[in-house]
C-alpha cells in the first residue's frame, strides 16, 4: 500500500496545484515533495526493518483478460531509485525559488506528474505498467521543456519527443513479443517473472532480436553514443529545473530499466551483443568528454560530461557482474546529487553575471568565496575523489569492466582523468584568476541556492564518508538478481 | 433493426420538415430519434441470438451491434457539433436528410449477411456524401472535392459491383455465410476468377477506407468539403467501412486467406509510408487529418490481416474505431472553430493555449491520442495492434509500423507545438466556441481518457 501512495500521492499534489492556481505555488510545492520525501523515508525504514514486507507491493488487475496488472513493489534497487527521486524534487523545486516563471502552478503540477511516472517506472512489476509509465514520464517533461525552454525550443524539444517514442515503440515490440511467448497455464501474463522465463526459453537469435529491441530505447533515454543527439541540445534548452529532472532522474530510467528490464530477460541476447554496447558505452565516453574539454557553455559541458558519466554506468551494467552492477547503482545515486549542484550553479552564473561563458567568467572566486567553495566540493564530488561521493561508485564500475575485459576499462577509466581536466579545468577559469569583465558582478547568494547547494555538499560528503547503508541495501538487491542471471 | 428503422423514418421526418415548417424542431427531434435507436440498438444487444430479416439479408448479431453503437453514438455527437453547418444555407433540411440517409447506408454495413446488402449499404452511405462533399456550393475547392469523389466512388462501386459478381460465378451465392461453406469444402476447386473476385473486393474496399495506394481522393475531398462533413467522412463513414471489410474478410473469406494477406500486407505498408510521409509535409491542418486517416486506416487493416478468425480482431478493430472517432470528432470540432477565418494552415492554432485553454487541452489530448500515447485510448488501440500482429507472419510490417508511427508524431506534435510555443502573429482575439460545441469536444476528450486508462469498458465485448 506504501507503494502506492508513494505513486498517487505526487499525482494529487499535482491535481491540488493544478487546481488551487494559487500565488504561493512555490511553497504548496516544496512542502509537498518534502512530504513524499517523508513517505519514501517511511518505505526505506520498513524496508530496512523487514524487506519482505506486505506495505511495499500492491497488486490489482487493470485489464484481466489480457493479463494486465498494476503490480508495483519496491525492492532494493527500486527503494535507491525512489529515494534519489524523492530527494532531488524538493532540490529541484526550492532551487527554483529564484526564477520566476509564467503560470508556475502548471510549472510545478508538471513536475509531480513527472514525478509520479518516474516512480511509477522505478517499482512496476509488470511489463505493460512499466511501459505506461515509461511513456508517462515523457509527457510532462515534455511540455516543460516545451513552454518554459530557451530558444529554439520547438524544434529541439520535438526532437527529443520523436527520438524517445522511436525507442519507446521498439521497447513496446520486444516487450510484447516476449508477453506473446510466457504460458502461465495456458495464458499469457505481462508479470515480470513470466516475461523472464519467457525470454529466457527463446533461441539466441531471437534474445538478440529481443536486446536490440529493448536495449535501443534505454540507449536513447540515457543517452549511449551514437543515439546521444537530441541530449546536448535539450539539457541547454530546458528550464534548469527540466534539465535538472533529464539529468538527475530520468537519465536513470534508462539505466535502471537495462537492469531489471534487460539483464535478466535475455542472457544470450546479453552474451553475444553485450560487448558490442559496451563498446558503444565506452566510445561514448571518451568521445562525450573530448567534446567536454572544448565547450564554452557551462551548461552544456555539464551535459556532455553526463553522457560519460552515463556511458561509464552502462558499461558497468552491462559487464553484468556484482561489482559492475553495484557500482552502477552507487554512481547512479551519486551522479543525481552531483549534477543537480552542477545544473544549479549554471544556472546562478547565469542569473548573477548575464553568461554562463566559461571564457567571460573569471575571478569569482575572489567575490564569493563561499560560493567557491561550494562549487568545488561539487566538482570534486564530480570528479570522484575520493571522500566523496563519486568515489565509490566509479571505482567499483571500473572494477566491474576490468573483470568483463581490461582493455575497456582502460578506456572507461579515461572518464576519471578526462573528466578532472574539463571539470577543474573549467573551474579554474570561472572562479580563479583574474575578472576578465569588469562589468561582471557576484553579490551574494539567495538563501535558496544557499540551502540547495548546502545541502548538496552536505550529502556529497556524508555519502562519500560513509555509504555503507545505501551500499547494503545496493549489494543485497543485486546479489538477488545475479540469481536470476545465472 | 429497430435502430435502423428509426433513422430511416428520421430520414423521411427531415425532409418533411420543410413543407410543415417545423425546421427549428427538427435537431432536437433527430437528438431524440439517435438516442432512441441507441436504446433499441442496445435492447438488441441482450437477445442472445442474432435475428436474420428478409431471407437473412439482413441481421443485426453482437458485432454488427457494437459497431452500430459506435456509429450511433459518434452521429449523436456530430449532430451536436454540427448545428452551425445546417443553420449556415437554405437548404437545411436536405443536408439533415442526406446526413441521415448516410447514416443508414453505414448501419447497413455493419450487420450485411448478403453481398447485395453490401452493395447497397454502401452505395445509400457513398451518395448523400457526394452531396454534401459539395455542399458549399459557391466554393470551388467544395465541389472539386464533391467531382471527384463521385468520379472516383462510383469507379470504385464498379470493382465492387464486378468483384461480387465472380465470387457469385465462382460459389453460386451472394449470401456471405453460404460463400464461407462453398470455399471451405471446395478450396481445392476453385477457379481463377474467384481470386480475381476477391482482389477486387478488397480494393473497392480499401478505396472506401481510403487505404493506399487507392487513397488519392482523400486529401482533396478532406481539405475541399466543409470541415464538419469531413468529420463525419472520418468517423462514421470509416467505422462502417472497416466494419463491412472486416465482416466480409472474416466471415466469408476466411477459408482463403493465405490468398489475399499478401495483397493486403502490400496495401498496408504502402498506406503506412505515403501517408505518414505525405502528412509530415502538409501545412494544411485538415490535410494532415485526411493523411492521417490513412495511416490509421492501415492499422486498422492490421487488424483484418493479423487475425482473421478470432473475437480478438472483433475487440481491437471495435476499440480502434471508438479511439480514433471520438478522438477525431475533438480534433475536427476544435478545428472547425479554429478555421473559420479561412486559414487552415498549421499556424492557425498558435498560441492558441493562450486564445482558448481548453480547447487547447483537448486539442492536445485528441493529437497525442492520434499519435497513440499512453494514457490516451489511442495507445490502446495501438497497443492491441501491435499485440495482434506480433503472431503473425508479417512481423517486418510491426517494425515498419513502429518506424512510421514514430514520423507520425511528428506531425501531431506540430500542432501542439504551435498551440503552446508559438505566438499569434496578427490579433490576439479569442476564439469562442459555442457552448454546445464546447461540451461535444470537452465529453468526447474525456471519453478518450477515460477508455485510454480503463480499456477493458470496450476491449473485452466479445470472448476471446
Amino acid at each position: 500500500m506504501l507503494t502506492l501512495l508513494l505513486i498517487t500521492f505526487p499525482l494529487l499534489a499535482a491535481l491540488i496545484l493544478f487546481l488551487a492556481k494559487s500565488k504561493t505555488s512555490k511553497t504548496i510545492a516544496l512542502a509537498l515533495s518534502v512530504v513524499e520525501f517523508i513517505i519514501a523515508l517511511a518505505a526505506f525504514g520498513l524496508y530496512k526493518h523487514n524487506p519482505d514486507a506486505c506495505q511495499l507491493w500492491f497488486n490489482v488487475a487493470w485489464v484481466q483478460s489480457l493479463g494486465i496488472h498494476f503490480n508495483v513493489a519496491i525492492n532494493g534497487m527500486s527503494l535507491l531509485m525512489i529515494l534519489l527521486t524523492t530527494f532531488l524534487v524538493p532540490l529541484i523545486i526550492l532551487s527554483s525559488f529564484k526564477n520566476e516563471y509564467a503560470k508556475e502552478y502548471n510549472f510545478y503540477g508538471l513536475i509531480f506528474v513527472m514525478q509520479m511516472a518516474l516512480i511509477g517506472v522505478f517499482t512496476a512489476n509488470d511489463g505493460f505498467l512499466f511501459y505506461v509509465f515509461w511513456e508517462l514520464a515523457l509527457i510532462p517533461i515534455y511540455f516543460i521543456c516545451l513552454v518554459w525552454g530557451g530558444e529554439n525550443r520547438g524544434a529541439i524539444t520535438f526532437k527529443f519527443f520523436v527520438y524517445t517514442l522511436f525507442g519507446s515503440l521498439f521497447m513496446l515490440v520486444g516487450l510484447i513479443y516476449l508477453y506473446n511467448h510466457t504460458n502461465v497455464e495456458g495464458l499469457k501474463s505481462w508479470a515480470i517473472n513470466d516475461l523472464y522465463t519467457a525470454g529466457r526459453s527463446l533461441t539466441e537469435t531471437q534474445q538478440s532480436a529481443v536486446f536490440w529491441l529493448i536495449f535501443i530505447a534505454f540507449a536513447i533515454k540515457m543517452p549511449i553514443f551514437p543515439l546521444h543527439t537530441w541530449q546536448p541540445n535539450t539539457y541547454v534548452n530546458a528550464p534548469t529545473q527540466g534539465t535538472m529532472l533529464l539529468s538527475g532522474i530520468m537519465l536513470k530510467m534508462g539505466t535502471f530499466g537495462v537492469i531489471k528490464w534487460l539483464l535478466p530477460m535475455v542472457p544470450l541476447g546479453l552474451e553475444k551483443w553485450g560487448a558490442t554496447a559496451i563498446g558503444l558505452s565506452v566510445v561514448g565516453i571518451v568521445y562525450a568528454s573530448c567534446i567536454a574539454i572544448v565547450q564554452k557553455d557551462y551548461k552544456r559541458l555539464i551535459a556532455y560530461s553526463s553522457i560519460a558519466h552515463v556511458g561509464l554506468i552502462s558499461a558497468g551494467i552491462l559487464s553484468a557482474n556484482q561489482q559492475g552492477i553495484q557500482g552502477a547503482l552507487m554512481q547512479m545515486l551519486a551522479h543525481g546529487v552531483s549534477v543537480i549542484g552542477l545544473f544549479l550553479i549554471a544556472d546562478i552564473l547565469l542569473r548573477h553575471t548575464g553568461t554562463r561563458d566559461v571564457d567571460k567568467l573569471g575571478g569569482i572566486r575572489s567575490m564569493n568565496g563561499n560560493f567557491a567553495l561550494l562549487f568545488l566540493i561539487i566538482i570534486l564530488g564530480a570528479v570522484a575523489l575520493p571522500l566523496t561521493n563519486g568515489f565509490i561508485g566509479e571505482f567499483l564500475l571500473i572494477n566491474g569492466i576490468y573483470q568483463f575485459n581490461a582493455w575497456a576499462a582502460a578506456f572507461a577509466g579515461l572518464t576519471v582523468i578526462l573528466g578532472a581536466v574539463y571539470m577543474l579545468r573549467s573551474y579554474q577559469n570561472i572562479m580563479l584568476g583574474e575578472r576578465k569583465d569588469s562589468h561582471i558582478a557576484f553579490g551574494s547568494l539567495a538563501s535558496s541556492d544557499k540551502w540547495v547547494l548546502y545541502i548538496v555538499v552536505i550529502v556529497i560528503i556524508a555519502f562519500g564518508v560513509y555509504p555503507k547503508p545505501l551500499n547494503d541495501i545496493a549489494e543485497e538487491s543485486v546479489k538477488q538478481l545475479m540469481l536470476n542471471l545465472k | 433493426m429497430k435502430g435502423l428503422l428509426i433513422i430511416s423514418a428520421l430520414g423521411i421526418i427531415a425532409m418533411l420538415a420543410e413543407i410543415f415548417k417545423f425546421k427549428k424542431l427538427l435537431l432536437p427531434i433527430v437528438l431524440l430519434g439517435i438516442v432512441a435507436a441507441y436504446a433499441f440498438n442496445f435492447m438488441e444487444w441482450n437477445t442472445s441470438m442474432s435475428i436474420s430479416y428478409f431471407d437473412n439479408m439482413i441481421a443485426f448479431d453482437k458485432m454488427g451491434i457494437a459497431f452500430s453503437g459506435i456509429i450511433l453514438a459518434t452521429a449523436f455527437f456530430w449532430f451536436i457539433l454540427a448545428n452551425d453547418y445546417f443553420e449556415e444555407d437554405s437548404n437545411t433540411v436536405d443536408h439533415f436528410a442526406l446526413v441521415l440517409f448516410a447514416l443508414v447506408g453505414a448501419l447497413m454495413l455493419t450487420s450485411f449477411k448478403n453481398m447485395t446488402t453490401l452493395f447497397l449499404g454502401i452505395e445509400i452511405m457513398s451518395i448523400p456524401l457526394y452531396v454534401l462533399a459539395a455542399s458549399k456550393k459557391k466554393d470551388l475547392k467544395s465541389n472539386e472535392a464533391g467531382f471527384k469523389y463521385l468520379i472516383m466512388g462510383s469507379f470504385a462501386s464498379a470493382f465492387l459491383l464486378f468483384g461480387i459478381a465472380l465470387v457469385y460465378g465462382a460459389t453460386g451465392s451472394f449470401d456471405i455465410m453460404q460463400i464461407r461453406t462453398y470455399v471451405s469444402a471446395n478450396s481445392q476447386s476453385l477457379p481463377l476468377f474467384f481470386n480475381v473476385g476477391i482482389v477486387m473486393l478488397l480494393v473497392a474496399m480499401c478505396f472506401k477506407v481510403s487505404a493506399a495506394p487507392f487513397h488519392f481522393w482523400a486529401p482533396d475531398v478532406y481539405e475541399g468539403s466543409p470541415t464538419l462533413i469531413t468529420a463525419l467522412m472520418s468517423t462514421v463513414v470509416k467505422t462502417a467501412a472497416f466494419a463491412a471489410f472486416l465482416r466480409l474478410f472474416m466471415v466469408g473469406f476466411a477459408g482463403v486467406s493465405e490468398m489475399w494477406t499478401g495483397v493486403l500486407a502490400v496495401v498496408v505498408a504502402l498506406s503506412l509510408v505515403i501517408a505518414n510521409f505525405s502528412a509530415a509535409m502538409q501545412n494544411s491542418v485538415k490535410r494532415m487529418l485526411a493523411f492521417s486517416s490513412i495511416s490509421h486506416a492501415a492499422f486498422m487493416l492490421m487488424i483484418i490481416l493479423a487475425n482473421v478468425r478470432s473475437n480478438l480482431s472483433v475487440n481491437a478493430l471495435i476499440y480502434y474505431s471508438l479511439a480514433y472517432s471520438f478522438g477525431s470528432i475533438a480534433a475536427f470540432g476544435i478545428v472547425y472553430n479554429v478555421t473559420r477565418n479561412g486559414n487552415q494552415n498549421t499556424d492557425a492554432f498558435n498560441g492558441l493555449a493562450k486564445r482558448n485553454p481548453t480547447m487547447a487541452f483537448c486539442m492536445a489530448v485528441a493529437m497525442l491520442s492520434l499519435a497513440g500515447i499512453p494514457i490516451t485510448s489511442g495507445f490502446f488501440a495501438k497497443y492491441f495492434v501491435f499485440t495482434a500482429m506480433i503472431t503473425t507472419p508479417y512481423k517486418w510490417l510491426l517494425i515498419l509500423a513502429v518506424i512510421t508511427s514514430a514520423v507520425g508524431a511528428y506531425y501531431y506534435l506540430k500542432v501542439i507545438i504551435a498551440m503552446y510555443f508559438k505566438t499569434q502573429v496578427a490579433e490576439t482575439e479569442t476564439i469562442q466556441v459555442e457552448k454546445s460545441q464546447t461540451l461535444v469536444i470537452v465529453l468526447t476528450t474525456l471519453v478518450t481518457l477515460v477508455i485510454g486508462i480503463v480499456p477493458g469498458l470496450v476491449a473485452n465485448m466479445f470472448k476471446v
